[in-house]
């Protein structure tokens, strides 16, 4: 079994990284009820004799003393991680495992990645370096951050090359928060595109998402709830939307719910890795079969039933159902709408009590209103995993390569230029050093060639599919 | 004599326990319809060649279980533990931490190597262990990493390392429509260097047994474990222990041996099939008396219109009438309406089988012209009943069966090849693309001589 080890940048990647600790911890003391520390825990927790001072506590079998996350909490201003480190998931960090300055990164994607970049290099280095030690045998970085800011997105990508260069046999899965049309940093849109460029580069797997599609989920959720035509009661136990299983449905912070989501997405990504199921799915499966072309390696994902993510008691739906609005546009984590674009590929995660039967069914129902690209008419990747998310029977977890990410990104690319034409705010970021123009115009290059790949295979939708002549053998 | 299984990756793992289940089930836990001096020669004759004893008298498999992570070894060491009745030797089993990723070139060309020699010594341990040696039995799929690209380099190391032995691969097609999106890939990769290496293909295709679970079985939530209980029936149903001849008095010694001997008279054409009857589920069973001209009227007619299972057979589909022209090269692009064959085999076992008739399956225009039916066509009777079943029949086919699916997955493994779609995943592991075009070539000839007989 293997380990991986969750790299948090910036505010937003710290709070998102929290809650899917929070939901890890509570998933894996549903799972495993003895108390041993097993293989599965330990693809993302350490077992720590907390008596021993030093490096040399750690356990590797036997019964669980202390979890310590494997995890990298980087941050440019101390609020966030010290906020973390006052609440009630303090012990599961490793005060070694953190990086924090005091004066943030003012939003400016240039100081997070030049400045603290070359700043903090050799301590992030050492860092990363002691989480891999720690690991027997480490398969895959989860790198957890936001693109409009300047933290999550500077040092962010600035880390990806790193680790490209530090352990290129090691994953990277960045997972990260797009911002939305109506993001209130103004220069978001230069952070987002310089950032896109490192991801272009150097990441194995982007599940890009937006704030919008995750409110609308809470909202939609919120409405299932209070509608009270489904007969709701609070779960003690489930994944819940709020840290800290208060029977209350307003949560305590504003982004908390959304957050869960983002969490939820992480930990059904890995299930069929961590637990036994009839059909694995390892992640170095993940980008084996749904990333054709290096390039193309954006991920649009989908997580139902939707009220596996709510802390509800809803009587299950057809399972069919949850298979039907995995496809849906409401249902992505991204404004996105891929049943109308182009599939280059689609991965069906499913937990629970499903079997190959439901899901075969399901996708001979789906598929012909479905477009496939013509050299993968049939691109579906499939696993099934016994253990259900805690509290629910069933879940199931879509991921996408599709065509529906370019609006996102054209869309991005055009707030860029309305900026960038203008020159606002550039100066901030040109009196960096290290920075030039050619950054950025390099940058919305990478982003154009990249609009144009999609742009191609899009062209190629309408059009018949032909077989082309095959070898023709001598008899 | 012993045959050694080799299971590889998951799907050979998951099969693997369930074929060693099943047939130790069969023996021991079923009184066979026949004496019990018969029944304890039966017994005798399946442990000998499957399983080795030890000390404490519980039967240990032998077989050798490879897999590049650890989750699925672990649940099937401990199932066939719980089960009481037999295990797997404790020292059996090569595991790693890291799968292979759905990647073909990886299991081949990076895990292969990488472990060869580890798991090259733990398959030598268990041939030391027979007294008397028949050949391996390897268990794997073609869609996924570790049992298709792992599996075809051991297979080619135990072509180098035991030249005399027979190897026999039992190879499951996925779905056609995905399990995994490189699965026509790694199919390609993997059929043509077994080609090459492996002395049989024993294919069975998941589509194929999914339909048998729904439809003879009636099972409505199938899971992959009923799938691997089908397969495990009809692979015990050809491996059991049979008589050598029609008035014999001993069991076959040389179970793969005689197996080659019939089926694969020309190592162009290595693609076996295999087809019961009478499969249902236990509940049918107790309701349903047969007799052996109709399952063999059935068979026989399974044969010759291709199909998979007892129900839905074409009976319109008829041989050739003799003495007229053979109906020429089969056509792909049309139905398929006849399925010529080079080499059948069928085993019957159960009550009154010495009066089984088996002429129509003599008849010449079954067959490609080059053999004679009294070499093309063999049948292995047997008294002892197998399983539950009072009368059972399996026919072990080298024909035309698999043309159409190998066509099929050769197609859409080129039509990706074309657009280069996933390339670079395998030639960072060193399968270039010259080794795709090696191995279309080989398969497109495999595909025209069956087509052409």
């Amino acid at each position: 079994m293997t380990q991986s080890v969750v790299v948090q940048v910036g505010q937003c990647g710290n709070q998102i990284g929290c809650c899917f600790w929070d939901l890890a911890l509570r998933e894996h003391a549903a799972v495993n009820q003895k108390g041993i520390y097993d293989e599965a825990i330990s693809s993302f927790f350490r077992n720590v004799d907390t008596r021993v001072v030093g490096d040399g506590g750690s356990i590797s079998k036997g019964k669980i003393c202390s979890l310590k996350a494997r995890a990298v909490l980087i941050d440019m201003e101390e609020g966030v991680v010290n906020e973390i480190l006052q609440g009630p998931l303090r012990d599961v960090f490793d005060m070694n495992q953190l990086i924090t300055d005091i004066s943030g990164s003012g939003n400016n994607w240039a100081v997070g990645h030049k400045v603290f970049g070359s700043l903090y290099q050799d301590q992030l280095l050492e860092k990363l370096r002691k989480s891999a030690e720690h690991c027997d045998c480490l398969q895959c970085f989860f790198i957890i951050h936001s693109m409009g800011g300047g933290t999550g997105s500077g040092l962010g990508t600035f880390l990806l090359k790193m680790l490209e260069d530090e352990f290129p046999e090691v994953y990277r899965f960045v997972t990260s928060i797009y911002p939305s049309c109506e993001d209130d940093v103004i220069t978001s849109p230069y952070n987002s595109i310089l950032a896109m460029k490192e991801l272009n580069e150097h990441a194995d797997c982007v599940l890009p998402i937006d704030n919008q599609s995750l409110f609308d989920i809470i909202s939609k959720i919120d409405l299932m709830v209070n509608s009270g035509k489904l007969g709701t009661t609070v779960k003690p136990k489930s994944l819940v939307t709020s840290s800290s299983g208060a029977l209350k449905k307003c949560h305590k912070k504003p982004f908390d719910a959304m957050n869960n989501i983002v969490a939820n997405l992480l930990l059904n990504l890995t299930s069929s890795a961590r637990f036994e199921g009839s059909l694995n799915m390892d992640l170095n499966e993940i980008s084996m079969n749904l990333v054709p072309f290096p390039q193309l390696h954006y991920l649009v994902s989908s997580l139902t039933p939707l009220y596996t993510l709510a802390d509800v008691n809803i009587p299950p739906r057809r399972l069919d159902q949850m298979f039907s609005d995995a496809f849906s546009k409401d249902h992505q984590l991204l404004q996105a709408d891929p049943k109308h674009s182009l599939y280059l590929a689609c991965a069906l995660m499913v937990r629970g009590n499903v079997q190959i039967s439901d899901l075969r069914r399901n996708i001979e129902r789906l598929k012909p209103s479905l477009q496939f690209v013509s050299w993968n008419q049939e691109g579906w990747k499939t696993s099934l995993c016994s253990i259900p998310p805690v509290g629910h029977s069933h879940s199931l977890l879509a991921l996408a390569n599709n065509t529906c990410v370019k609006p996102t990104f054209m869309e991005l690319k055009e707030r860029f230029m309305r900026l960038y034409k203008k020159k606002a705010h550039l100066h901030h970021y040109l009196q960096v050093e290290g920075m030039e123009e050619s950054c950025f115009t390099e940058a919305v290059s990478s982003l154009s060639a990249l609009i144009q790949e999609y742009n191609q295979l899009d062209a190629t939708k309408n059009v018949p599919v032909q077989d082309l002549p095959r070898l023709s053998i001598a008899v | 004599m012993s045959i050694v299984t080799v299971q590889l990756g998951q799907c050979g793992n998951q099969i693997g326990f369930e074929v060693f289940d099943a047939l130790l089930r069969d023996s021991h836990s079923f009184q066979g319809l026949c004496s019990k001096r018969e029944n304890e020669a039966y017994q005798t004759s399946c442990k000998e060649r499957f399983f080795s004893e030890e000390e404490s008298g519980v039967p240990i498999a032998r077989a050798v279980l490879v897999d590049m992570e650890p989750k699925v070894i672990n649940q099937t060491l401990s199932k066939a533990a719980q089960s009481g009745r037999w295990k797997y030797g404790q020292h059996a089993c090569f595991c790693q931490k890291q799968g292979s990723g759905n990647n073909w070139a990886y299991g081949y060309s990076v895990h292969g190597p990488r472990h060869e020699e580890s798991i090259m010594n733990l398959i030598q341990k268990e041939v030391e262990k027979c007294d008397s040696f028949s050949g391996f039995f390897i268990i794997m799929s073609m869609a996924g990493g570790t049992g298709s690209g792992l599996g075809a380099f051991v297979t080619q190391n135990l072509q180098d390392q035991y030249p005399n032995s027979l190897k026999m691969n039992q190879i499951i097609w996925p779905y056609g429509t995905g399990e995994v999106i490189v699965q026509n890939y790694n199919s390609v990769l993997t059929l043509s260097h077994l080609y090459r290496s492996s002395d049989a293909l024993l294919v069975h295709e998941n589509d194929a047994v999914h339909k048998i679970c729904a439809k003879l079985m009636n099972i409505k939530q199938i899971s992959f474990s009923d799938i691997n209980q089908v397969l495990a029936h009809q692979l015990g149903s050809v491996f059991q222990p049979t008589y050598s001849a029609e008035s014999s008095f001993h069991y076959r010694r040389n179970p793969l041996g005689d197996l080659m001997e019939h089926l694969v008279p020309h190592p162009e054409f290595k693609m076996l099939s295999v087809r019961n009857i009478p499969h249902m589920s236990e509940d049918s069973l107790a309701y349903s008396t047969f007799t052996w001209a109709g399952l063999l009227k059935h068979l026989r007619q399974m044969l010759i219109s291709n199909a998979k299972m007892e129900e839905g057979i074409d009976w319109q589909v008829r041989p050739p009438l003799s003495g007229l022209p053979p109906l020429g090269k089969m056509s792909l692009s049309k139905d398929l309406h006849f399925n010529t064959s080079i080499a059948n085999l069928v085993i019957l076992r159960g009550k009154d089988v010495q009066s089984a008739d088996v002429e129509g399956f003599k008849d010449p225009a079954l067959y490609t012209s080059w053999l004679e039916p009294v070499h093309a066509f063999n049948v292995w009777k047997t008294q002892r009943a197998f399983s539950k079943y009072e009368k059972s029949a399996v026919l072990v086919s080298n024909s035309q069966f698999l043309v159409k699916p190998l066509d099929m997955i050769v197609k859409k493994a080129w039509n990706m090849f074309a657009s280069k779609a996933y390339i670079h995943q395998y030639t960072k592991c060193g399968i270039e693309e010259e080794d795709f075009l090696d191995s279309f070539t080989l398969l497109e000839q495999v595909i025209a001589s069956y087509c052409n007989l």
